[in-house]
């Protein structure tokens, strides 16, 4: 690889060199008045990319912080390999950050914040190196330049590049892309992705933007209040959530409250709202009692005759019909009282004739609904709920207050639901 | 477009307007608002400046002390900086090392102030600007109960034999004190609001990509900073240079005045004394003027942020 060819310089006073996977262990931080990561622990192999998705204040951040050094856990261990980090200084970590602001040099040139790490450790070369990551990122023609003449994606770049030269055992990115607008960012998700596979180092990313998680990451962990809810491949996670939070969270989901009141072969049977459908032993976390029946906008299939095999159908009124061009996203009130979202794709225009107000079945394949413990906060509203946004956490007070924020499910462009 | 349009548009005279008549309006309107502050300028600074020099030039009439004549007289400037060279040294010397002491106090407590202070930032605030609402004057006497022979600072200094001369007061010391503590609130502030204005995220990067803390503040901090310390020097030392209020009232009789001082005395106390006065302050208004200059173009702050 001619990029990073330079021997490893001497290395800094106190400088742990580290290599392998990352541990989070059993890692906690209460800041004053409130926790913001709970007991948590992680596993990040080595050269995989992996995403900490969560709203605001779910701890994503400060775990972030922790693993650079910028903050030092409560309790808990943070290692690289066999090498335990906790307690030291930022410095002395083979970790790097992109950081959401960037946090370029304003007094120093595009060449000289790359090789600001380079020449503290000692590279002899470091002005090479530096030459050589703006190579990477295609900054070379703007390395004269001072940061504040730069556009922001540019400055994005610079500070990827600021953070890459250094090879570091841990790359960080804290919402490295929140600033941008969407078609930057969509270019910039690709870009990043390459340069991981290309360099080949573990990417720890932090987001609340699930889209931008499940296009990126090869495993995303959800966390909410300061815990991992559910950990795995994007696929794996969208399709069969383990909690009403991440079901909402992490794309859209119809739920309804009800009960399990039988047992068929390999099916629970549910009933919610005086409806009875079936669950899949295998894709409830709950086998008796109180259960969230749930079910993806684009599983389910909108007619307005009766289907045939009666079991998994609901009665529902249209409220809402947008055409979005591939698809036509549908809002319809369950007898639950609740507010479903179909997305039917366009593949039959005959089908556009609904209107709202229509009386219509929704219908589904049961292979495709999961069930979960009822969260009696969450799970109030039947789709997307809005999930707990706590402004006042120390981190990530400057995340964007943008429509990626969880919430009002009228408020998410349509392609937010995206298959996996 | 129309008129309005333009005009909601607009900003300054110099840019390109397709409007021709809101173009003049604009420009018109522009020179109006410069003219009240054109004007103070010219009454209060630029003529005073012009009857200075030609008073600078003056000779006096032989034998009727205080009668002068217009002239074109170089010969005042030649025999004023002979005569005074030694408080034009001792001004710049004095004024550098408040300036110097100035910063090694400030940039201290502008960074507490900036990055520790949390709730008592304000307070912090307060204390820096609260002295300005006593007199100058008086707080300047002050100095002389506080350094006073046998008093607290004088005897504790004695005591640890870090005073042979036995007093403060009447020495360059004081002067310089008083200078420092005068100019003090000019170098807080400007380093405090630039160091304020810095991103704490960017200072982090800093230890992120290796450096420590010495070698962060070093690299990132202070330089970030400068802008404000540049300010802060040329607040203190411009002022403090032409002072004479701390030599007057901290220094003694002879060994420590310093130009302003003789600036003062040949306007008010010496008979015919004027075109050395003039030509004294011209003087330093040209060493001043040319330190500056040189001093920008060293360390030049439009790069900065």
């Amino acid at each position: 690889m001619g990029l990073f060819s330079g021997a490893q310089g001497k290395a800094a006073r106190g400088f742990r060199e580290a290599q392998g996977d990352l541990h989070i262990d059993g890692v906690t931080k209460v800041f004053t008045d409130f926790t913001a990561v709970d007991d948590l622990t992680l596993d990040v192999p080595r050269g995989s990319f992996f995403a900490l998705l969560g709203p605001s204040g779910c701890g994503k951040t400060t775990t972030l912080r922790m693993v650079a050094g910028l903050e030092q856990p409560t309790s808990g261990r943070i290692l690289i390999g066999d090498t335990d980090l906790t307690g030291s200084r930022p410095y002395e970590r083979p970790v790097n950050t992109v950081f959401q602001s960037y946090a370029l040099f304003p007094h120093l040139t595009v060449r000289d914040n790359v090789a600001f790490g380079p020449k503290r450790r000692g590279e002899s070369d470091a002005l090479r190196l530096a030459d050589e990551a703006l190579e990477l990122v295609e900054m070379t023609r703007f390395a004269g330049r001072k940061p504040g003449q730069l556009s922001g994606g540019q400055q994005q770049r610079v500070a990827v590049a600021r953070a890459l030269v250094n090879r570091p055992e841990v790359l960080l990115l804290d919402e490295p892309l929140g600033a941008l607008d969407l078609k930057l960012r969509r270019q910039m998700q690709v870009e990043l992705k390459g340069i991981q596979t290309e360099v080949g180092l573990t990417f720890i990313h932090v987001t609340h933007d699930q889209e931008e998680a499940m296009t990126m990451a090869d495993t995303v962990a959800v966390m909410n209040l300061g815990r991992v809810e559910q950990m795995g491949h994007p696929e794996v996670l969208y399709d069969l959530p383990r909690t009403t939070f991440v079901a909402n969270f992490l794309g859209q989901s119809n739920l309804g409250n009800g009960r399990v009141v039988d047992t068929d072969g390999d099916d629970l049977v549910v009933e919610v709202a005086g409806t009875t459908a079936r669950i899949p032993k295998a894709r409830s976390t709950v086998s008796s009692g109180a259960v969230t029946f749930g079910v993806r906008p684009e599983k389910v299939r909108i007619s307005d005759e009766r289907p045939r095999d009666a079991g998994n159908d609901v009665r529902a009124t249209v409220v809402d019909v947008s055409f979005t061009g591939v698809a036509t996203q549908y809002l319809v009130t369950v007898p639950s009282g609740s507010t479903w979202m179909v997305y039917e794709q366009n593949l039959d225009v005959e089908r556009n004739h609904l209107r709202p107000g229509d009386e219509v079945w929704l219908e589904w394949s049961s292979g495709h609904a999961f069930g979960v413990a009822t969260d009696d906060d969450a799970a109030a509203s039947g789709t997307a709920a809005a999930a707990p946004d706590d402004a006042d956490a120390p981190d990530d007070t400057d995340a964007p207050d943008d429509a990626d924020a969880p919430g009002d499910p009228t408020a998410r462009p349509a392609a937010s639901v995206d298959a996996p | 477009m129309t008129a309005g349009v333009a005009h909601v548009a607009g900003a300054g005279p110099d840019l390109p307007d397709p409007v021709p008549s809101a173009g003049r309006t604009r420009s018109l309107t522009a020179y109006l608002l410069l003219l009240p502050g054109a004007l103070w300028l010219i009454v209060f600074f630029v003529v005073p400046l012009a009857q200075l020099f030609t008073v600078s030039l003056q000779s006096g009439f032989p034998g009727y002390p205080g009668y002068y004549y217009r002239d074109v007289n170089f010969g005042t400037y030649a025999s004023a900086l002979t005569e005074f060279a030694g408080h034009f040294g001792r001004s710049l010397l004095y004024a550098g090392l408040a300036t110097l002491f100035a910063f090694v106090l400030a940039y201290p407590l502008a960074y507490a102030m900036a990055f520790r202070a949390g709730r008592w930032r304000n307070f912090m605030m307060i204390c820096v600007i609260a002295p300005f609402f006593t007199s100058f004057i008086l707080r300047t006497i002050a100095w002389r109960q506080i350094l006073a022979d046998n008093g607290p600072v004088a005897d504790t200094l004695t005591f640890l034999h870090l005073l042979p001369g036995g007093r403060i007061t009447e020495t360059w010391m004081a002067v310089v004190a008083g200078l420092t503590y005068n100019f003090l609130p000019f170098m807080v502030l400007p380093i405090y609001a630039s160091l304020e204005r810095a991103d704490a995220r960017v200072i982090e990067a800093g230890g992120d990509l290796y450096a420590n803390g010495f070698t962060t503040f070093r690299t990132v901090t202070l330089p970030m900073s400068m802008p404000g310390v540049i300010a802060g020097t040329l607040l203190t030392f411009i002022p403090a240079a032409g002072d004479y209020v701390n030599a007057e009232l901290l220094g003694s009789d002879r060994s420590t005045k310093m130009v302003g001082n003789v600036i003062e005395s040949q306007f008010f106390k010496v008979l015919g004394g004027f075109p050395t006065a003039a030509a004294l302050s011209f003087t330093l208004m040209a060493i001043i003027l040319a330190m500056v200059f040189l001093y920008i173009r060293r360390f030049g702050t439009e790069e900065l942020l």
